[in-house]
């Protein structure tokens, strides 16, 4: 880590010039645990460091157009235990109290978590089945970004080397609606998971078909895969267990995980059918 | 190289790091706290646990200059002089360490947890407590030293409001 640089700005903007200056060579650091790790690795080898630990306003959760606005910077930590993301997303709550330690979700920020690109992280796919959009900030100006468009190859984001995560966007979620994100651990509760399952279930006003539905998964494939043609597959129906076993068998289908130590990709397209199956009764349950 | 404040078991530090210096080598070799120990170095064992600003945090994967101006509690500032606190006696009589590579930061994040949650579940300590592996395998130790500090008071917030009250 020599001939390194490290920036602390006081403000977004001046925090951007910096993005702007140095282009590639410039990193944005938030909680470390991804970045700093990738450095010691030497998989990353940044010449400046851009640090958002003294830029105000970056960790706030904030009501926003009726749903909320959690501002990157807020540690996974924070966010399991703040008052507002348990009352309003208590799937995203849940999910993150189950990601690693709580010393890693001490610092590892939401921000940071989205910006990876990892197709095994949770949170991802727990926020694409909520709508999330990813909020940027550059030299340039400021967009969103729908988060089921962020993530165009394996560790690959929409974002552009120059912009900035400042906040992610959850809008108000529909009625008659429940969300949650099945994790499937064998090897030990801290790991990443083998899959991951969110599924998000809208029934209709009388209550005996599926307005709408979400579905998006990690370890599905070479990034967080939201299964939109076995969504439509459901959206009208009566919610049955033969329409869950329907869809459930066409995600297993259009899955493409990676074999690994944690099983084959056979092995995985099973565990992706069973997971869709239990995801949707549970949400279906619940309402 | 960059100059950084932080205050280490509450003594303040003027120190010169290079900019990817990490806070477990900043702790370690500029300042000599060796009882902060390196153990996988990728963040999992929760060796080099350390407080910052009452947060237990990762020292292997936070650079020094990550935390400029805040306040550090190793193992080195548990204790008062010779008078071992709760959790330090509690892991002496309840045999809570056998090689001792991994006590230093089981009994800080232990710390961490008390404040938090004085009085623990065994189900709350054991959940707490996944990220400090014990090379030995002692776990059940550990458990209980943590259970018998809390059961004496230990770190909680009152015992330590209590007692400055009763100065």
């Amino acid at each position: 880590m020599t001939d390194l640089d490290f920036r602390a700005p006081t403000d977004l903007a001046e925090g951007t010039a910096l993005l702007a200056e140095h282009g590639p060579d410039a990193k944005v650091l938030a909680g470390g645990t991804a970045l700093v790790l990738s450095m010691k690795q030497r998989l990353v080898r940044p010449r400046v460091l851009v640090s958002l630990q003294r830029v105000p306003g970056l960790a706030e959760v904030t009501p926003h157009d009726g749903g909320l606005r959690i501002g990157a910077r807020a540690t996974l930590r924070d966010l399991e235990t703040s008052p507002p993301i348990a009352e309003r997303l208590p799937s995203l709550r849940d999910t993150i109290a189950r990601v690693a330690t709580v010393r890693i979700r001490n610092h590892a920020t939401i921000g940071g978590n989205l910006a990876q690109g990892d197709p095994l992280m949770d949170v991802p796919a727990v926020l694409m089945a909520l709508d999330a959009t990813v909020r940027l900030a550059s030299a340039q100006g400021d967009r969103a970004v729908p988060l089921a468009l962020f993530y165009v190859d394996r560790h690959t984001i929409a974002a552009r080397p120059d912009e900035i995560i400042t906040a992610v966007d959850v809008p108000a979620q529909p009625l008659r609606t429940a969300t949650a994100y099945l994790k499937y651990v064998p090897r030990t509760v801290t790991d990443y998971p083998t899959v991951g399952v969110a599924a998000r279930l809208t029934l209709d006003e009388a209550g005996d078909r599926v307005d709408d539905v979400r579905l998006a998964l990690a370890g599905a494939g070479p990034t967080t895969l939201r299964a939109v043609a076995a969504e439509d597959l459901l959206r009208g129906r009566r919610p049955t267990t033969g329409a869950f076993a329907e869809v459930a068998a066409t995600v297993r289908d259009m899955a493409a995980p990676d074999a690994d130590f944690r099983g084959s990709a056979e092995y995985k397209r099973e565990m992706i059918e069973v997971h869709v199956r239990r995801a949707l009764q549970q949400v279906y349950r619940s309402l | 190289m960059t100059t950084i404040r932080l205050s280490v078991n509450g003594r303040e530090h003027e120190v010169k790091v290079a900019p990817g210096r990490l806070l477990l080598d900043c702790l370690r070799y500029d300042l000599g706290l060796t009882g902060t120990k390196e153990g996988c170095g990728v963040g999992v064992c929760g060796a080099c646990t350390v407080l910052v600003d009452g947060k237990m945090t990762t020292s292997c994967l936070t650079l020094a200059a990550m935390v400029d101006g805040a306040e550090i509690v190793t193992i080195e500032g548990v204790a008062d002089g010779d008078e071992l606190d709760a959790l330090q006696r509690g892991f002496v009589e309840h045999g809570g360490f056998q090689c001792g590579i991994c006590t230093p930061g089981q009994i800080l994040a232990a710390r961490a947890l008390l404040e938090e949650t004085p009085h623990p579940t065994p189900e709350q300590v054991k959940s707490w407590m996944t990220g400090n592996l014990c090379r030995c395998t002692g776990y059940y130790k550990i458990v209980e030293s943590i259970l018998a500090a809390a059961e004496e008071g230990g770190r909680a917030p009152e015992r330590a409001e209590a007692e400055r009250g009763a100065l």
